[in-house]
């Protein structure tokens, strides 16, 4: 069932949300010992709160549009008493005093959170090897990664533990795991989804968002958690358009650009490009007009993203000390127990993304790294700003191949080429989704990604929806 | 205007000749707002540890800073009662580890401050100019336990976050000055203004006003030398003594061959000495960079206008209107006072009432430093020194006066009347006089052929006799002028 047919049946008394959460965590109980898609399952706290929506539905409340409807939340989103780690050992034991905006909209709205997933440490990596908790594996090949950093969402609904989960994506971190694991990924424009309660790592780029297993329940998860929150100042203050009902209008008359360079890049997978190439067929046949457009910034999007993203990642990253929560490694001086404190409690990705990004800040090299990226990063803006006068979307890969072997990418450069094609949609604020069109040479699933204006998510859907029909 | 030309500081008269100091402060003042800068935690002091904090100011991961609008305001209203440009501005954090400092981070205002080039005029004249007055958010506050209860010796350490994320602003001045009696004044001035706009409750000793000092020395003619930081002065007596005492310390150090190293200093007002804190060489790098949680603040021209519209009249403003009605100059003792005492409106309304303005303003300088004088009724305290010119009251009593219609309010025609005051008239004075030297006949000849010395202790003596017989109506300078007549001086 899919989330909306769940939140339907729920809300009508036709299930109970406790039988709902029920069957969840029986099929959680058979697979998740395999795929590892949780840190924490919350069974306790998921059945009282499935019994709290079945009374409010007795009562003949309205418990909102995602009435008892199982999620699984990245954890990197605080939960109030219930731990969150950020897949990495320097947060052991803390649990937040607070949720995220977006856990008590969830809750707001009916969804029943049944665990936090796993992560690369910190979400920085593309497929979940660096949680310190170990790997998640693919639903549909468990020798292959599920993509990461947001790999445990991704297969949580790949595998069906939950219709919907939530994720973050700071250079790809959604929409590459759910390429990889054929399910639907959205980053949504940054500023439409308060930042308040996700654990930072590169602020200026980090946006929440849905998967989920169809592009309409990924709409309705995208207008529960969306909108305006004063916590965040960079939350946009403006009205949010509704989604779902525009869903089937269709493509007809769309301008579609196919991104030239997101095709050609260095290690994009031929099959996949062919599955891109076939999705511009399927639009065309709707009725969009797809035309190629170079977008020539984009091919400098990785190595901004290198050092503006660490760099941030430095800063964000420096609270965690052993003074207040989490590891303290004890020592004779404070220094020293800063030292041990990090040096035992990150990860060694992590390690080396706060080395790369307090190296881009230093005095004398800040011109010529972090300024120099933020200079791209404007470019990136611009070629976009010239494509979108052309065409009302974009499209592309998402991830460069289908999903790769646990334990193939151990060169950190060649992880980092997985997000070319993600990267450059964070750097310029835009809002991407990537949605399954079919599988590549290898059967395994192929994602397409769709790019669109600042806070045009409306038409993004649109085209996503047009996509998931004629795969249908 | 009465306030002279701003001019150039004099050089300091403790140091030796053929040597000068220069000056640069930078002040932080926590701004009085009800809240802390980037959360609803309230900015109290003195509040148990750890009791007014959340997520946000404790740094926690996931939390985010919300800017404190008022904070903006009271640090825009500071920087235009300064003659500073508001700009736009943009946050950046500046990164250091410290347990004080809960995200190891500081959000501050780097390359792109909100206030930029002002001045500020010091009550003797001299112009000071300000470099950048900006917005940051305060650490918390380190307690160590046990050892000598510094840092160094200390068994442990606990942290208090009540202060984190106190809005604070920074005024960074020139090194426009020359003496720590500057410094003082404009340390005495700037607290004046951040009182007068209600931007700061300007507490020195509860650290909600706190100085670092910038000293270097040179020869006179030559270039400056390097320079020191003092840290956290915290009282304005403090700052006058570091100052002298780090610019001695550094003629010392050239006198005997050596070098000054740029370091910072803290001063410990017990030894009456500075210490080296640390060395500038190990200084961090802080990796400054726009703090993306944090959108620029772009002040309209609307904003501003309407600042500047609702500043209060400053001290500077005051002292010359007040020396404009008393006739004397800004600088002088009796304005200036008056204005650091808030009496500057009893003094100009007593003025304009008729009363003389030199007796006014002697009033305020001198019998005027009790509580409740501001409260005081302008036209009581216009009909007192009138009393007191026209011969009616002494001096002596005009102050005792003076000092019952502070405590009780009352009239000064009544109070006088009540105690029995009237001035002695020139016989009745004399009379007393003469039956003083008849009774002290060998005090009286120490007078007449005394030294100087013994001479003004047998004054006091006599003119405590007449005060004595005469119930306190004599005037103590007429009988003292009597005296010396009669002794033929």
């Amino acid at each position: 069932m899919s989330a909306l047919e769940i939140a339907a049946a729920v809300r009508a008394g036709e299930r109970t949300a406790r039988a709902v959460v029920e069957e969840h965590l029986s099929l959680i109980g058979v697979r998740e010992p395999e795929l590892h898609a949780f840190n924490l399952v919350t069974a306790e706290q998921a059945l009282a709160a499935a019994d709290a929506v079945d009374a409010r539905v007795a009562a003949g409340e309205d418990p909102g549009p995602l009435a008892g409807v199982p999620i699984a939340l990245k954890d990197n989103l605080c939960t109030t008493a219930i731990p969150t780690t950020c897949s990495s050992k320097i947060l052991a034991g803390w649990k937040p005093p607070y949720d995220a905006t977006v856990v008590e909209r969830l809750a707001a709205a009916g969804a029943i959170s049944l665990g936090k997933t796993n992560l690369d440490e910190f979400a920085m990596g593309s497929s979940t090897e660096h949680s310190a908790f170990g790997p998640s594996k693919n639903p549909h090949d468990i020798t292959k990664v599920p993509g990461g950093s947001s790999g445990g969402s991704a297969v949580a609904v790949a595998a069906g533990f939950a219709p919907l989960a939530l994720g973050s994506d700071t250079g790809g971190s959604i929409r590459q795991p759910a390429a990889l694991c054929g399910v639907v990924g959205v980053k949504p424009t940054y500023g439409r989804v308060s930042r308040y309660g996700l654990v930072a790592f590169a602020s200026s780029l980090d946006q929440i968002g849905p998967f989920a297993a169809t592009v309409a329940d990924a709409a309705a998860l995208y207008e529960v958690i969306a909108g305006y929150d004063p916590r965040d100042s960079t939350s946009i203050p403006e009205a949010l358009p509704p989604v779902r009902h525009r869903l089937d209008d269709g493509v007809a008359g769309l301008r579609v650009g196919l991104v030239t360079e997101l095709c050609q890049a260095e290690g994009i997978a031929p099959d996949v490009v062919a599955r891109v190439a076939a999705a511009a067929e399927a639009l065309a046949a709707a009725g969009a007009k797809v035309e190629e457009v170079s977008v020539p910034a984009v091919i400098y999007g990785l190595s901004a993203y290198y050092l503006i993203a660490p760099a941030e990642a430095s800063s964000n990253l420096a609270r965690y000390d052993g003074v207040r929560y989490g590891l303290r490694v004890d020592a004779p001086t404070t220094a020293e127990m800063y030292d041990r404190t990090r040096t035992e409690g990150f990860g060694p990705e992590v390690l080396r993304r706060i080395m790369l990004g307090t190296y881009a800040l230093s005095a004398g090299y800040y011109d010529a790294y972090y300024g120099k990226a933020q200079k791209v990063r404007t470019l990136i803006i611009r070629d976009f700003q010239a494509a979108y006068e052309r065409f009302d979307v974009l499209i592309s890969p998402t991830s460069p191949t289908t999903a790769f072997a646990l334990g193939a990418k151990a060169d950190p450069l060649a992880m980092y080429l997985n997000d070319i094609c993600t990267i450059p949609s964070n750097l310029a604020g835009h809002p991407a989704m990537s949605v399954p069109f079919g599988v590549g040479a290898d059967g395994l699933p192929v994602g397409v990604q769709v790019m669109a204006n600042a806070l045009d998510e409306v038409t993004m859907f649109q085209v996503a929806a047009t996509l998931e029909g004629a795969m249908a | 205007m009465t306030t002279p030309a701003p001019r150039s500081a004099p050089n300091s008269s403790v140091l030796p000749e053929g040597w000068g100091m220069v000056i640069g402060l930078e002040v932080h003042c926590e701004l009085a707002t009800a809240t802390k800068l980037f959360c609803g935690c309230p900015n109290h002091f003195g509040d148990q540890p750890n009791t007014n904090t959340c997520p946000t100011c404790l740094g926690l991961p996931g939390s985010l800073p919300v800017l404190n609008e008022h904070a903006v305001e009271l640090a825009m209203r500071l920087g235009r009662a300064l003659h500073c440009d508001v700009n736009r501005s943009v946050f950046s954090r500046k990164n250091y580890f410290y347990p004080d400092q809960p995200k190891d981070y500081q959000v501050t205002q780097y390359d792109l401050p909100t206030n930029l080039g002002g001045h500020l005029d010091l009550p003797s004249g001299h112009r000071i100019g300000i470099t950048r007055a900006h917005i940051e958010e305060d650490t918390g506050k380190l307690n160590h336990v046990g050892g000598g209860g510094r840092i160094h010796d200390a068994e442990h350490s606990l942290v208090d976050y009540n202060r984190s994320g106190v809005p604070l602003v920074e005024i960074v001045s020139e090194a426009d000055m020359r003496s720590s009696e500057q410094a003082k004044e404009y340390a005495t001035e700037l607290r004046a203004i951040l009182l007068a706009t209600g931007v700061s409750d300007a507490k020195m000793e509860e650290g909600s006003m706190r100085v670092d000092a910038n000293v270097s020395v040179h020869h006179l003619g030559e270039p400056w030398g390097t320079r020191c930081e003092i840290k956290n002065l915290n009282s304005v007596r403090s700052l006058g003594r570091a100052i002298d005492h780090e610019a001695l310390r550094q003629i010392d150090l050239l006198n005997n061959g050596e070098t000054v190293r740029q370091e910072t200093r803290h001063w410990d007002e017990a030894s009456g000495r500075t210490g080296t804190l640390r060395v500038k060489e190990d200084a961090d790098d802080y990796r400054y960079f726009p703090e993306p949680d944090l959108v620029p603040l772009v002040p309209s021209a609307a904003d501003i206008a309407r600042i500047d519209a609702a500043l209060p009249v400053l001290p500077a403003a005051r002292r010359s209107a007040l020396a404009d009605a008393a006739g004397v100059l800004a600088t002088s003792g009796g304005v200036v006072v008056a204005v650091e005492r808030g009496l500057d409106h009893l003094a100009q309304a007593a003025i304009r009432s008729g009363a003389d303005a030199g007796r006014v303003l002697t009033h305020v300088e001198h019998n005027l430093a009790v509580d409740g004088a501001a409260a005081l009724s302008p036209e009581g305290f216009g009909d007192l020194v009138k009393m007191e010119t026209s011969g009616e009251l002494t001096a002596t009593q005009a102050k005792t006066v003076l000092a019952e219609m502070v405590a009780t309010g009352g009239a000064p025609a009544a109070i006088a009347q009540a105690r029995g005051f009237e001035a002695l008239d020139g016989s009745a004075l004399e009379g007393i006089i003469d039956g003083l030297i008849a009774a002290h006949a060998e005090e009286w000849e120490h007078f007449r052929n005394g030294d100087d010395k013994a001479r003004g202790k047998l004054t006091g003596f006599f003119v405590g006799k007449v005060m004595q017989a005469s119930n306190g109506q004599a005037d103590g300078k007429a009988a003292t002028a009597l005296l010396r007549a009669k002794a033929g001086l």
